[in-house]
């Protein structure tokens, strides 16, 4: 994080390293602030009273402060349901990626078996597939067992990951052996050793591939928004995306549930930041 | 039994599940919505099979009253365009991604919390921040035409306007992807850089500029090279929950991505077999990108 002594020593020395300190600091939070702003102009919208949205020059703070928009946001669709919903969808999500993914993952990485590296770059080729592809066949199957409006119908299909299988794969592999053959000699199998050995080790890479999956999940839109017709079946983007469509200009209630939506994942993240962060660094320097 | 075979058994308890979703979700569909694209179907008659008459319509020309020669299908041409125009996003994303890496690595003061700001709005459910921007872009009471009136500027109608609609979308992507998993990749891959390369850099006299042409540049070409190529085959695939929140892909279609227009054949007009053509076109289209990777992806030369 920090340059070396020599490299600020020698930005100091030169007369404009004061002048370059205060400007880069100047561009870095004014960024900052434009980051920010909306989000403050969001909850300031979502706190005021219908008849004051719209006043010339706006108004940071809400005068006054009118708290029933949330009552109202709150009445006017189940937001606890799809709340609960996104929960169980995304839980569930995750739980199945990280079963079948790292029990995928170690076949390929601990189990010699004829074909495997070919069935593993089939593997990886799927990664490819646009997800639209998929989406149209898969749709049309969900609307033919009549599956529309079930938990079944948003969980399965995203369950099963290549992508995740790939990241198994590479940690397994980092494992060293040896700590597998005293077991294998006490006459363990490979699911014990999968089970008492690989999983415990490989708690970081579980924990970074269940942080994405599972974000990833509580923002996917699209596959949710086709599958689901009953608000109470609804996860929260698509429950915004009914609100925007049942009160269309109405922006201290939009912006209400805007914040309703974005705050439980911002609320983990502020928690976590350093976790997420770094989960980035190793999912990236892997890719 | 032999240990080959026995091992082959084992393997297949432990792929069971990832080979059966495998084949569910990804193997049988592809093979389906391909063999789909060569029908029409609504869903409720009968598929009736046309050979490639969906693709011919797709991607060919018939002759105009006047003579011309036009494309058959003007919209799916107008929508590629789109798609391809808000990909411009992404040089301009990452190099505001590597610019700011490139601060947030300096000394700076809060760098942490700075880096936590910064990173807040990639992880916001995106049709929230769809939605807040549709707000502050609204042309008569966003806060952006009113900060913009302020320094005497009067700001368009944005998400109103066929010229200035994609401009906007790109402005939001820009603010939500800037501080997020592209800068951070940027960071770790700034902070493996070597510290004595550029100390010997500074001892030869090299300023900064020529320390970023020639250290730190060439040594983060992997990352951006990962970053673009994963950025393009996102954009290829994008902008449906962009549009569909703020826009609903107009005005005058102006926003309508590749990615809109499947969604609009395949679940608003059910025109299941010509909605997976098009999704089959994007297929080649990201299949392309990928291949160019493979391809030249290996040099990854550091100079």
């Amino acid at each position: 994080m920090t340059p070396s002594a020599t490299s600020v020593a020698a930005v100091a020395a030169r007369p404009s390293g004061l002048a370059r300190s205060v400007a880069l600091h100047a561009l870095v939070y004014a960024g900052a602030a434009t980051m920010l702003l909306p989000f403050i102009w969001m909850v300031s919208t979502s706190l005021k009273a219908s008849g004051s949205v719209f006043d010339v020059p706006p108004k940071w703070i809400p005068n006054p402060v009118a708290w029933g928009n949330y009552r109202e946001t709150l009445e006017s669709l189940p937001f606890g349901w799809m709340f609960v919903n996104t929960v169980i969808v995304s839980g569930c999500i995750t739980l199945g990626q990280l079963l079948t993914s790292s029990l995928a993952g170690y076949a390929f990485a601990r189990v010699d078996f004829r074909g495997r590296d070919r069935l593993f770059l089939a593997y990886l080729a799927t990664m490819m597939v646009p997800g639209a592809v998929t989406m149209i066949p898969v749709f049309i199957t969900v609307r033919m067992l009549d599956l529309v409006d079930t938990y079944w119908a948003l969980i399965l299909p995203g369950v099963f990951t290549a992508y995740g299988t790939f990241m198994m794969r590479q940690f397994f592999m980092a494992i060293p052996r040896e700590l597998e053959e005293a077991a294998f000699i006490d006459g363990s199998g490979h699911f014990g050793v999968y089970r008492r050995i690989v999983l415990p080790l490989s708690k970081p890479a579980l924990a970074t591939l269940g942080t994405f999956t599972f974000m990833g999940a509580w923002r996917d839109f699209m596959w949710p928004l086709l599958v689901t017709n009953s608000e109470t079946m609804q996860t929260l983007a698509v429950g915004l995306a009914s609100f925007q469509g049942m009160y269309y200009t109405a922006w201290p209630l939009l912006m209400a549930g805007s914040v309703l939506v974005m705050a439980p994942l911002v609320g983990v993240f502020l928690f976590n930041q350093r976790f997420f962060i770094e989960s980035i660094k190793l999912e990236g320097i892997k890719g | 039994m032999t240990r080959t075979s026995r091992n082959g058994l084992i393997a297949a308890a432990f792929l069971a599940p990832s080979i059966a979703g495998f084949l569910a979700f990804t193997l049988v569909p592809v093979i389906t919505s391909g063999a789909l694209s060569f029908f029409e179907w609504d869903l409720i008659t009968a598929p009736r099979f046309i050979g490639i008459e969906n693709y011919t319509k797709l991607l060919g020309f018939v002759r105009d009253d006047a003579g011309r020669l036009a494309a058959s299908d003007p919209r799916f041409w107008f929508y590629l365009y789109n798609t391809l125009f808000l990909m411009l996003a992404i040089p301009l994303s990452m190099s505001g991604s590597l610019a700011l890496a490139l601060a947030l690595n300096r000394r700076v003061a809060f760098a942490v919390g700075l880096r936590t700001i910064y990173f807040i709005p990639s992880m916001c459910v995106p049709v929230a921040v769809f939605l807040l921007w549709k707000w502050l872009l609204d042309g008569d009471y966003g806060l952006l035409n009113y900060l913009l009136a302020r320094v005497g500027v009067k700001g368009p109608a944005w998400l109103a306007s066929p010229g200035w609609a994609k401009p906007a979308i790109i402005l939001v992507s820009m603010w939500a992807g800037i501080g997020g998993y592209n800068m951070i990749l940027y960071l770790a891959g700034l902070q493996n850089i070597p510290r004595d390369l550029y100390e010997a850099a500074t001892i030869d006299g090299a300023g900064a500029w020529r320390q970023f042409r020639h250290i730190t540049w060439p040594l983060l070409t992997p990352t951006t090279f990962f970053v673009l190529v994963m950025s393009v085959i996102g954009g290829f695939q994008g902008g449906f929950e962009a549009a569909y929140m703020m826009t609903r892909g107009g005005p005058a279609g102006s926003t309508t991505t590749i990615g809109y227009y499947i969604y609009n054949q395949a679940y608003e007009w059910f025109n299941m077999g010509y909605a997976a053509a098009i999704s089959w076109i994007l297929f080649l289209l990201v299949l392309g990108v990928t291949l160019l990777n493979w391809k030249y992806g290996g040099r990854r030369v550091h100079y």
